[in-house]
């Protein structure tokens, strides 16, 4: 075996500070998660004239923004370095001047949430009118994203130019297409935020175009979800196979389905539009068509990991057409808590084709069922992924060793957060079909009869939501301890190899030119038109209002 | 590229799949004439009480069993907040908002529809069963928006 690499000290501060934050704001937006769960089954009333709105808020931009932006940068910037090299002092100085433009604006619109003067969710959508620091800090938060993008993009020019014509490492390659899809979709925030809300929350604009933010909003938005789930799918692809003792199923086709993802996932953002006047029926359909495209990289992945999973155990003597099953190392959190992701992710993906479908959209639209979606999608695929990735990152990065013990609490939480996503998550399908809306605090619609029936499942997401703030703790506990308190030692940070036999990696696969190009074309097919259309027969703008 | 025979099968039925299921989609759509609520007139939000039809919301008959129900959200309430229809009526709901974005769900059914400021929104929908039906606004519009609720009573 050959000697362990390590990321560079000075890398792992900087992936470490991230991680920091990241883990930081999972306290806090679990907290606030809680207690909507608690206000929301009737039972309990926030104290002292806290808003249940500001809490939603805060929940929202804390675990939708922050802890994902804040860990899939610490953790790609741990993945390159390890994998292709120590940064330069250039990168690194950069990656830090991202970290703290991310991390002030985040201190920024943390502020004018709490103080109650951005209760406009995470989605902001005008003519709501936050404090111009709200939008702000959201800018400083993206701007300091993109300088850590053009610091990987930086790393990753030197590696090509230093090893001409070879394939780049996977986990780079994939770092590298995660990057590109959040500069090309957050160009879109940046635009409404920069060009639209900013100037007219300042009074330098009487009115704002409703539609056209939202339509910006959302070609941003649905993207984001993929920039969430790819590195997910780094840590299945790249390190999963390592962990378990197999290999890599097809370097080629993992590259692939990353392509696939910057293609279609972001000229689909009119699927969050579907009940939305103004965009005609047609383009709608357009985008619903490109928006199935998107699941074809997944079922790859699915058919990938589990040829992983199978070769492995029949390399370990299985037989039988599951007996591989057995052979998977359940006892080790670093497989396990991501494993159940997976697992998570078959009902979680039917349910994106479900919200994708016109029809069916209209009767799940905007009730909890979406609510209970991404709680599958995000809080449970990818939050599980990024724990059990966390549990060797974290103490690789900090020179220590996982116990045992935390191991075993590791496995525990997974549980945990299995039993509680089910009740939660579960509850929020089902009360979803009956009609219960999301983003909205306990209410009974007038003893409405259709509103009572939902009270029971609004208990179990209380249950639910309790279960998970406990598997959150655990967490917090277990990554505290990795940090800081756990025996000093060297921890691995795994990188599997590609299966024997496996096809050669075509350099073509590095064509970015060509990828760009293509995503930009199916940008523009499936979004001219209709937004044309929208400015052309714009109806008069909106006045900002602050109805919180 | 080289792609194992397995996976052929396998995403030859997955993409399989995804085409049937497009085509559902695609049938009832364009086919059928069930399209997603997605009116393109527009109106200027802050004269809607001065627009017709929407400065006289209300139950209008048009036809024969026919009807238009015409409705103005504003936070943090829907105007008017009770309408009765006659069973069996084919009633279009024409909406819109004199200020923030609201949502319009007739709870239990698949009326649910973006009500946007600057534009309506349209949906027509037969009632054929009695009883009384939940009007609610499914997108957050402030304060009181878990407070913002109507009823439908469909009458004999």
């Amino acid at each position: 075996m050959n000697e362990m690499v390590k990321v560079d000290r000075r890398d792992a501060k900087l992936a470490l500070a991230h991680i920091y934050v990241a883990f930081i704001a999972l306290g806090l937006g679990g907290l606030a998660g809680l207690l909507q769960t608690l206000v929301r089954s009737g039972k309990f009333e926030l104290p002292a004239n806290i808003s249940y709105y500001t809490i939603l808020t805060t929940h929202g931009v804390l675990l939708g923004l922050v802890l994902t932006t804040f860990f899939i940068i610490g953790f790609q910037f741990a993945a390159v370095s390890r994998t292709a090299g120590t940064f330069s002092d250039r990168v690194r100085f950069w990656g830090w001047v991202g970290f703290w433009l991310m991390t002030v604006g985040t201190a920024i619109t943390a502020f004018f949430i709490l103080i109650g003067q951005a209760s406009v969710l995470y989605t902001f959508y005008a003519p709501l009118q936050a404090h111009p620091g709200f939008y702000l800090g959201l800018t400083l938060v993206v701007v300091g994203s993109w300088v850590s993008g053009f610091a990987i993009f930086a790393h990753y020019a030197r590696w090509k130019k230093e090893h001409p014509k070879q394939v780049s490492p996977l986990l780079t390659f994939m770092a590298v297409a995660n990057m590109i899809l959040w500069l090309v979709c957050s160009l879109g925030v940046a635009a409404t935020v920069l060009i639209q809300l900013l100037p007219w929350s300042l009074g330098l604009v009487d009115r704002v175009n409703v539609l056209v933010s939202r339509t910006l909003f959302w070609y941003f938005g649905h993207p984001l979800v993929y920039f969430w789930l790819l590195p997910a799918y780094m840590v299945w692809y790249a390190i999963v196979p390592k962990i378990i003792g197999g290999k890599i199923f097809s370097d080629s086709l993992a590259r692939l389905s990353f392509i696939l993802f910057l293609f279609f996932s972001i000229p689909v953002g009119f699927h969050h539009q579907l009940m939305e006047p103004g965009i005609d029926p047609f383009w709608k359909y357009v985008q619903v068509v490109l928006t199935f495209m998107v699941a074809i990289p997944s079922l790859m992945t699915a058919f990938a990991m589990f040829a992983t999973f199978e070769l492995y155990g029949r390399s370990k003597g299985a037989t039988g057409l599951f007996g591989w099953l057995r052979k998977l190392p359940w006892g080790d959190a670093r497989f396990f808590a991501p494993f159940v992701g997976m697992v998570f992710f078959i009902p979680a993906g039917a349910g994106g084709l479900v919200n994708a479908s016109h029809q069916l959209d209209q009767v799940v639209h905007n009730t909890i069922w979406i609510t209970g979606h991404f709680h599958l999608t995000l809080a449970t695929t990818v939050v599980l992924t990024f724990f059990g990735a966390a549990y060797w990152l974290v103490p690789h990065l900090s020179g220590r060793v996982m116990t045992k013990a935390m191991n075993r609490l590791a496995i525990i939480q997974t549980i945990v957060w299995v039993i509680g996503m089910t009740f939660m998550s579960g509850s929020m399908h089902f009360e979803g079909l009956l009609g219960a809306p999301r983003r909205s605090a306990f209410s009974t619609y007038g003893n409405s009869p259709q509103a009572l029936e939902w009270i029971p499942y609004q208990i179990a997401q209380a249950v639910g939501g309790t279960i998970l703030f406990i598997g959150i703790i655990l967490v917090l506990i277990i990554i505290t301890n990795l940090a800081f308190f756990a025996p000093k030692g060297e921890t691995e940070f795994p990188v599997a190899e590609v299966a024997e036999g496996a096809e050669r990696t075509p350099l073509a696969m590095e064509n970015w030119k060509l990828w760009i190009g293509i995503t930009v074309a199916l940008i523009l097919i499936a979004y001219t038109i209709p937004f044309i259309d929208m400015i052309q027969n714009a109806p008069p703008g909106s006045k900002g209002y602050k109805l919180w | 590229m080289h792609i194992h025979k397995y996976e052929k099968i396998w995403l030859v039925f997955g993409i399989g799949c995804l085409f049937v299921f497009l085509t559902i989609i695609g049938v009832s759509a364009f086919a059928k004439g069930n399209q997603p609520p997605s009116c393109l007139t527009t109106i200027d939000p802050e004269k809607v009480d001065q627009t017709p039809p929407f400065n006289k919301p209300g139950l209008v008959k048009t036809g024969d069993n026919e009807y238009q129900l015409n409705m103005v959200a504003a936070a943090f309430a829907f105007t008017p907040a009770q309408v009765e229809i006659p069973k069996g009526a084919k009633v279009t709901i024409n909406i819109t908002t004199k200020d923030v974005i609201h949502g319009f769900e007739v709870v239990g059914t698949n009326i649910n529809m973006m009500v946007e400021p600057g534009y309506v929104n349209s949906f027509t929908k037969t009632f054929d069963k009695t009883g009384e039906y939940t009007i609610l606004c499914n997108e957050y519009c402030g304060a009181g928006h878990h407070m913002m609720t109507a009823r439908i009573k469909v009458v004999d």
